[in-house]
Formats: structure tokens, sequence, C-alpha cells
């Protein structure tokens, strides 16, 4: 495949930075929600 | 003297998943799964470009999602003005929005300069398209900075509800800027003005695919940033009441 780099560069940068972002925010709910009772958490 | 919060006891539920958020975020996986698999080794090459087409199958929809995070900002933010007596939940929705926006759009601007380099030959030129879209992305991340402004959370959903509803009015000078001026980047392949999709079936169907994936990943992603941003006004809130009722008990010590 013809410039393959590029093109696994762009891939990588996309899904990488979507994954990073929806791990992170996972990981902070997780920290966050531990500390809020369930009572307030209107999506319980 | 135990300090302790009396409420962890009852915070028994982990993060801000629901049912439907599982099932959303597994059809989202299955369908980048999908993309993945046809944009790198079903699609065929281009005429033209050859194979660094397939850098379109991440920079359209990606441009997309900035697009649709940027007007859901807009109508949130709308939505916050109007109502903003009741509830911070729309200005919430219009944060997590312009959040996810600015990645798509720093993304759709990456893979667009790493795309320019194959086929245009340089990383970046002050063409009118380039140009508008990277003065769009700073105007959103310059609402993020407004956001982060430490004041009354009434006062800042004002605040950045009208910065919103201002710099939405940039989408379509972004949208048109390669009609309205001569532009090194291309016309529209699909929404152009002709109505004539210059794609083969199975690479507008990939285009399409992706185009649904990332806005899945949208909406996943704001409904768990908007919550996640919730869960944070709260503790601040059970924080704050907390220290007064341990204020209020020594003073009545």
């Amino acid at each position: 495949m013809k410039d393959l780099g590029f093109i696994v560069a762009s891939w990588a940068l996309t899904l990488g930075s979507v994954g990073l972002l929806a791990l992170v925010t996972i990981r902070r709910a997780r920290e966050l929600s531990s500390r809020v009772p369930d009572e307030r958490k209107p999506w319980v | 003297m135990n300090t302790a919060p009396s409420h962890v006891a009852v915070a028994s539920i982990r993060g801000t998943g629901t049912g439907a958020t599982r099932v959303l975020g597994a059809i989202s996986l299955a369908l980048l799964v999908w993309l993945v698999v046809s944009a790198l080794f079903l699609t065929p090459a281009d005429v033209v470009q050859g194979d660094s087409v397939r850098i379109m199958y991440v920079h359209v929809p990606a441009a997309w999602v900035a697009y649709l995070a940027f007007i859901t900002t807009a109508v949130a933010s709308g939505c916050s003005l109007v109502r903003r007596h009741r509830t911070l939940g729309f200005d919430r929705v219009a944060g997590a929005s312009a959040e996810v926006g600015v990645l798509f759009m720093g993304m759709a601007l990456v893979t667009g300069s790493l795309w320019g380099r194959l086929t245009w030959g340089t990383f970046w030129q002050w063409d009118p398209r380039l140009t508008t879209t990277l003065f769009l992305f700073i105007t959103y991340v310059g609402y993020l900075a407004v956001r982060q402004v430490d004041v009354d959370p009434q006062q800042r959903a004002r605040r950045s509800a009208v910065i919103a509803l201002l710099a939405v009015l940039e989408i379509p000078l972004v949208h048109f800027s390669v009609v309205l001026w001569r532009s090194l980047h291309q016309e529209a392949s699909v929404l152009n003005a002709d109505g004539d999709v210059r794609l083969d079936d199975l690479m507008l169907f990939t285009l399409f695919s992706g185009v649904v994936a990332f806005t899945l990943v949208f909406a996943w992603l704001v409904i768990h940033r908007q919550r996640l941003t919730a869960l944070a006004d709260t503790e601040r809130v059970i924080g704050l009441d907390s220290a007064i009722a341990v204020r209020r008990a020594e003073v009545a010590r």
C-alpha cells in the first residue's frame, strides 16, 4: 500500500485520541461517582 | 473527630453508564471495527489519489462530527439562555459537546494536513477552507477557556452561551469557503450543489458508515461527559455543605 505511514498515522491519531478521551472520561466518572450518593445521580 | 462524609456508604453505583449507553457504546465499537476493515482493506484505491484516499474515511466523519458538535453546543446554549433559572443541564450538554467537537475538529485538521501532504505536496496552505477551519478551532478552544473561568455557574452558563451562539455562525463560512473563494481544497463530493455523488458505491457506503460510527461515538462521549460535569458540580456542593455543617458544629460547641 502506497503512503502507508501517513494513512496509519491518520487512523492511529484519530482513533487513539478518541479512545483516550473515552478512557479518561470513564476513569474520572468512576472516581467521582464513588464520592456522590446515588440519589444525586439523575441517570440512575 | 470523624469528618468522613456520611454519603459515601450510599454511593454504590460506579461510573456514569446505564444500559442504554452500554448498548450505544457496543454499537459504536462494532461500527468502528467495520469501518477500519472496510476503509483500509475492502474499498478500492482512488483513480487519481491512490491509497491516500483512505484518510478520507476518518477526515470527513471527524469534520462532520465537529460541525454537529458545535451546532449542538449552540442549540443547548440557546435552551440554557431560555431556561437559565431552572437547570444547568443544557449548559453542561453545551460544554461537553464543545469539548468533543474541539477534539474532532483537531483530528480533522491533523488528518487533513497529512492528506494534504500526499495530494498537494504540503502540510499546510493559508487556503480559505484551511484558514477558516483553523479559526473555527481556535474560537472553540477560546470558548472552552471561558468555561474554565471560576465564576458563578449561572453567570458562566450565560457568558458561554452567548459566545457559542456567535461562534456557530462561522460554520456556514467554513463549509461554503470552497465555493465562495478559489480554494486548493476540493468541493464536496457528496453534499454538493448539483446533487451528483462522485464516489464508488462501496466507498460511499464506507464513508456513510464512518459518519454514523463517529456520530454514535460523539453521542456516547457527550452523554458521559455531561454526566461527569454534573457529578463534579454535585461533589462541589456536597463539599461546601459538609464544610458549612462542620463550621456550624464548631460554633454551636
